[in-house]
């Protein structure tokens, strides 16, 4: 596949200006906007859409960029979750809140199941500075391991999908099997403050809302940073050809290994901040099918596009829940009628429609007076182009320098 | 049983047939809205006009639990219409808002929060999973909402806005395990169960109340949620010997482990072992298929065979709103009970406000009630009998043995724990 | 935890333990079959597996009723009609979505997974809306059920014979097409080099229709079997998913003697640690061993040399 904004824009700056103008909307929507129109609920509503979006961004580069499709994310969006979960249950379970309890001051979970003193491994997660570490730490340090055990080995395709599906599965059973440890299948519920800010109330979900927005923002740049440099070209020309990469002396495992960590530790960051919103983390995030439906919300916004992603993830969100709330029983036809057209007439998403359509306007409306040969570098092409197939000579396959 | 039940208030008479149902027992006379005025009777913004009140429900329409969940909706939707009929509650009709928790739990909390902060309904009943009902509690608790949650579960719980209309754990165990070493002289236990908090925290309980009467466990073992080969648990059993095998599988895993039971060999009607159940309801028979369960006893509150003059009423008006053909289980009746309850409680308190409803609510008595007569205990659970009843062919199951008394709820058990 | 038993218990142990074992292998086959054809021909992978083996099953429960109804007398068999049916429908559907679907996604294998996966979704809600939320009760005719007693410790289920049969019929049947077949010769050869394929004159088209419906066909039949043995509801096909990728991944994905071992191997090793250690426990070992294996050796047991 090409990637459009990188094949098409002649200049070498951080932002080409279609991207400028999509990032300066999606910033205007998500700071001034939204806060501005919508009631704490349907707020707190969207800062959850946006969690995911940590996901689909992650996405973009190690499956867009990459070409590496994880159905396994939500592995490290639980993971990152759960380190976050643990810290704020250890502080909601002060001796004193859980007198009731035959051991006060373990979780309630804990003491349900016969756990009689915190395990070790909780401890740590006593301190905020541990666990915002961890938070990131643990799920790349896994990610690392899974990376290195697959891209060294060269599992790639259709085989990593199906294996990251797996672990999403063993992670899943582990963490319902384990209910002592883990709060099984109810996960950790009942967060409520944060060092005594209490987080559940409506003051607190807009400042989380907008903390969340200006990560989201973070991790779009250093998307973006990641896309422009040479690793991000690197990548992209693996994607395509990988052998003629390797056969260039580049050590391919090394640069997946490294995009599928990037991947997880902003999966991790949308898991944390996702606890903090919604007050619990449980192992439905952690399975199969959250994981797929992540893709999907890449798919839909477009695989290439990081800003595209977002838009996924929020539109794809705002439809679950719209549909459930007028049809319950028919949301699913519309969410699988939604992944249908999407592959089959829109495999670039909404980042194929908006470059195809919307970002040519400006350019075709100036234009308009002067002859039509005179093509501008920055409009991306005016007829619309085959999709290309994986192994098709794309632009950007070629290399860039 | 500690600790011992006091005797239970007596049992009012019953109205004979469907006017049991019918009839507005709790306050006999029509209620006319002029006499409770919206500002009074509601004095905290719910949704409460002078003609009409707005309550939601809350369960999985999609999903993996859509399959358990769907009677828990009809019942609701019957009692509502049933207290329409009757002239609504204070004089207003009820209608309600229905969502769909997909059977995910971040969307229960989502749409809880939905219900109470935008919809502003003057109650909820819903959730069926204990998954769903921790995920949602948090929103009940922060926002004062009130919710009615029809399924037995297994305790550990008491909230200020949550009235538990199913049976908590030792309610339903207990009795049942009395019956089986009395009756049955049963000497050893199989405990087998899905894995997740309900039916290991049972087990737990069974346990301890089977090592305390001096018998043995001879076997405890989970499976996830969703397994479908039960063969080696089987060849186990039978080399164990257990007098009992005593399983809460849960959901698709049941007709599983019911049918490679059975064709394993062990015929359940020879009761040797014995199956004793306390996971399967009528509404699970219709998968597992009748003839694959006959013979094995389920330990509940509520079979659809009760014979009683409120049941047959309730059993009728089911079918007629739902087809002849449907089934009635444990938490469906459980969950009808949720909007009585709640009428009654509005109706003593005259008022829609949660904080009065709450106050309200311990104490209120229900003889309409198709498991019969049941009470609002302090910790919001009811006072009900504990049933033991033996599956048949046709699907339904043959009441043999019922608590004399009214069992307590006791959710937090001393010497279970 | 052996002393409490006596060698003759222990031997009628290993002995159930390894029927029980042979059981879950069937099951694996049958459920991985239909799967190795799809993907491991026609490198597509079809999410929507398990829910093709659902439309068997609820073709079986519709015959079951319709039998029961009509024809009483005959309901001995109708277990036979029922898996006829359930392949042709289960085909004819297969078949519908290859041309509506599969066939514009062939180059882009990973987008094959997000449309069948949303197909997936669809054919729930179908179920649901058509059948209702709940499971359905699939009577099975009353020789099917219980078992052949060989010592009183040891008892032979019939279902599961029943499995074994079908699984050994199905796998020689698909073996037959595949490798003594005109139609298995197009498809290894379609699957090998299309280009060159079609400049002999193979109808590439028709073929892959024909593959995908045969693949999907077969699963259900194997969705009707399982109607002996498991649930039959909406959202039951994703029970299936995971176990059934992992035999065909783990197999090697172009080999079926590939995916009859693989089988073997992983029902083997779950039916064993099932017996020593709890379901759960015993689940995630197996899956990670499985995970582990495929780590160091990405290919799968068996592999088929081709030039990519």
């Amino acid at each position: 596949m090409r990637d459009t904004t990188l094949a098409a824009s002649p200049t070498r700056g951080f932002l080409t200006r279609t991207e400028l103008a999509g990032a300066a909307i999606l910033a205007i929507l998500i700071f001034l906007v939204l806060p501005a129109i919508l009631d704490p609920f349907r707020l707190n509503l969207y800062g959850k859409y946006l969690t995911y979006a940590f996901v689909a961004v992650g996405l973009v580069l190690c499956w867009g960029a990459g070409g590496i499709l994880s159905l396994g994310q939500g592995v490290f969006f639980g993971l990152g979750g759960y380190c976050m979960a643990m810290f704020l249950k250890l502080e909601a379970s002060t001796p004193e809140a859980t007198a009731i309890q035959s051991t006060p001051g373990i979780p309630d979970f804990m003491d349900w199941n016969q756990v009689t003193a915190l395990p070790w491994w909780w401890e740590p997660f006593h301190s905020l500075t541990f666990t915002l570490v961890a938070v990131v730490a643990v799920p790349v340090a896994f990610a690392f391991v899974i990376g290195m055990a697959m891209f060294r080995r060269r599992v790639g395709g259709v085989y990593f999908s199906i294996i990251t599906q797996a672990i999403a599965a063993i992670l899943t059973i582990l963490i319902i099997g384990q209910q002592g440890y883990t709060g099984g299948v109810n996960g950790i519920t009942d967060l409520r403050t944060l060092k005594g800010w209490d987080i559940r109330t409506d003051d607190a979900k807009e400042v989380l809302y907008l903390v969340n927005g200006v990560l989201l923002f973070a991790c779009l740049g250093i998307a973006q940073f990641i896309r422009r440099s040479k690793a991000g070209r690197l990548l992209i020309a693996m994607r395509d050809r990988e052998d003629r990469v390797r056969f260039s002396g580049y050590d391919v495992a090394a640069f997946k290994i490294f995009v599928f960590c990037v991947g997880a530790a902003f999966a991790a960051i949308g898991g944390a901040m996702f606890t903090l919103q919604v007050g619990f983390m449980s192992p439905s995030f952690v399975g199969i099918v959250p994981s797929i439906e992540m893709v999907i919300f890449c798919a839909v916004g477009g695989r290439h596009s990081i800003l595209g992603a977002v838009w996924g993830a929020l539109l794809v969100n705002l439809a679950k829940t719209g549909f459930s709330e007028s049809f319950p029983e028919l949301w699913q036809f519309g969410l699988g009628g939604l992944f249908i057209a999407v592959v089959l007439f829109f495999p670039e998403g909404l980042a194929g429609l908006w470059n195809r359509h919307v970002a040519p306007l400006p350019a075709r409306l100036r234009r308009r007076p002067v002859p039509p040969q005179v093509p501008s570098p920055a409009a991306a092409p005016k007829k619309p182009m085959p999709p290309a197939s994986p192994a098709g000579t794309s632009p950007a396959a070629a290399p860039a320098e | 049983m500690p600790p011992k039940p006091p005797s239970p208030p007596s049992r009012r008479s019953f109205l004979a047939g469907s006017a049991a149902l019918t009839a507005a027992l709790f306050l006999p006379k029509h209620l006319k809205a002029a006499d409770f005025p919206t500002a009074t009777v509601n004095t905290t913004g719910l949704a409460v006009t002078d003609t009409e009140v707005t309550v939601g429900i809350l369960h999985s329409v999609t999903g993996t639990m859509a399959i358990s969940e769907t009677g828990s909706v009809q019942a609701e939707k019957l009692a509502i219409a049933q207290i329409n009929a009757q002239g609504g509650v204070l004089g207003r009709q009820i209608k309600f808002i229905q969502e769909d928790g997909a059977s995910d739990w971040p969307t229960f909390a989502e749409k809880a929060r939905k219900l109470l902060v935008n919809d502003k309904v003057a109650s909820v009943m819903g959730c069926w999973t204990s998954a769903s009902r921790k995920a949602v509690l948090p929103v009940f608790e922060q926002h004062n909402g009130m919710l009615y949650y029809p399924t037995f579960y297994e305790g550990l719980e008491e909230s200020p806005n949550v009235i538990y209309t199913g049976q908590e754990a030792t309610q339903q165990i207990l009795a049942g395990l009395d019956w089986v070493t009395q009756t049955k002289g049963a000497k050893s236990f199989y405990l087998l169960g899905s894995d997740y908090i309900w039916p290991r925290t049972s087990n737990k309980i069974a346990r301890k109340h089977i090592e305390k009467l001096g018998l043995e466990v001879v076997g405890e073992e989970y499976y996830p949620l969703g397994h479908t080969q039960f063969n080696s648990v089987i060849n186990k059993i039978k080399l164990r010997k257990p007098d009992v095998i005593y399983a809460i599988v849960v959901g698709g895993s049941n007709v599983a482990f019911y049918k490679q039971l059975q064709a394993a060999g062990i015929d359940l009607t020879r009761e040797a072992p014995l199956l004793l159940t306390i996971s399967v309801t009528e509404d699970e028979i219709l998968g597992i298929g009748g003839e694959n369960i006959a013979g094995a006893y389920a330990c509940m509150k509520y079979f659809q065979s009760l014979d009683n003059a409120n049941n047959a009423a309730f059993v009728q008006a089911f079918k007629e709103m739902w087809g002849q053909d449907i089934v009635i289980g444990d938490v469906t009746q459980a969950a009808y009970l949720g909007p009585w309850l709640w009428k009654a409680a509005v109706e003593r308190a005259g008022s829609f406000d949660i904080d009065r409803i709450r106050e309200a609510s311990p104490g209120i008595e229900m003889d309409t009630a198709p498991e019969g007569y049941v009470k609002v205990h302090e910790n919001h659970h009811l006072w009900s009998k504990t049933r033991v009843g033996r599956a048949m062919p046709d699907g339904q199951y043959e009441v043999v043995f019922e608590t004399a008394e009214l069992v307590e709820p006791d959710p937090f058990p001393e010497g279970y724990q | 935890m052996f002393a409490d038993y006596s060698w003759g218990e222990l031997g009628s142990i290993f002995a159930m333990q390894g029927f029980a074992g042979l059981i879950l292998f069937s099951v694996f086959v049958l459920m991985a079959l239909g799967l190795a054809i799809i993907f491991g021909q026609m490198g597509v992978i079809n999410m929507a597996h398990g829910e093709f083996m659902i439309l068997g099953a609820y073709v079986t429960y519709l015959m079951s009723g319709l039998f029961q109804t009509w024809l009483p007398g005959l309901f001995g068999i109708y277990f036979f009609v029922a898996m006829a049916l359930a392949f042709v429908v289960a085909g004819a559907l297969g078949m519908v979505v290859e041309w509506a679907l599969i066939r514009r996604l062939y180059h882009r294998p990973l987008d094959t997974l997000l449309a069948t996966w949303g197909l997936s979704l669809i054919l729930q809600q179908t179920y649901r809306s058509v059948f209702g939320a709940r499971e359905v009760g699939v009577t099975v005719p009353s020789w099917m059920m219980g078992s052949l007693p060989l010592t009183n410790m040891i008892e032979v289920p019939i279902s599961g014979l029943f499995v074994m049969v079908l699984t050994i019929v199905i796998a020689a049947g698909v073996y037959l097409l595949l490798y003594r077949s005109q139609w298995g010769l197009q498809v290894r050869a379609v699957m090998a080099n299309r280009t060159m394929a079609e400049a002999t004159g193979i109808n590439t088209g028709r073929t892959d229709r024909l593959t995908f419906g045969i693949g999907c066909g077969v699963a259900g039949v194997a969705g009707s079997a399982f109607t002996m043995i498991g649930s039959t509801g909406p959202t039951s096909g994703q029970l299936y998913i995971v176990d059934t990728f992992l035999v065909v991944v783990f197999g090697g994905s172009a080999s079926l003697l590939g995916t009859i071992a693989s089988a073997f191997t992983i029902s083997q090793t779950q039916s064993f640690l099932e017996f020593f250690l709890s379901g759960s426990m015993a689940k995630v070992l197996t899956l990670l061993a499985v995970v582990g294996v495929l780590m160091l050796r990405p290919q799968g047991l068996f592999t088929l040399k081709l030039r990519k």
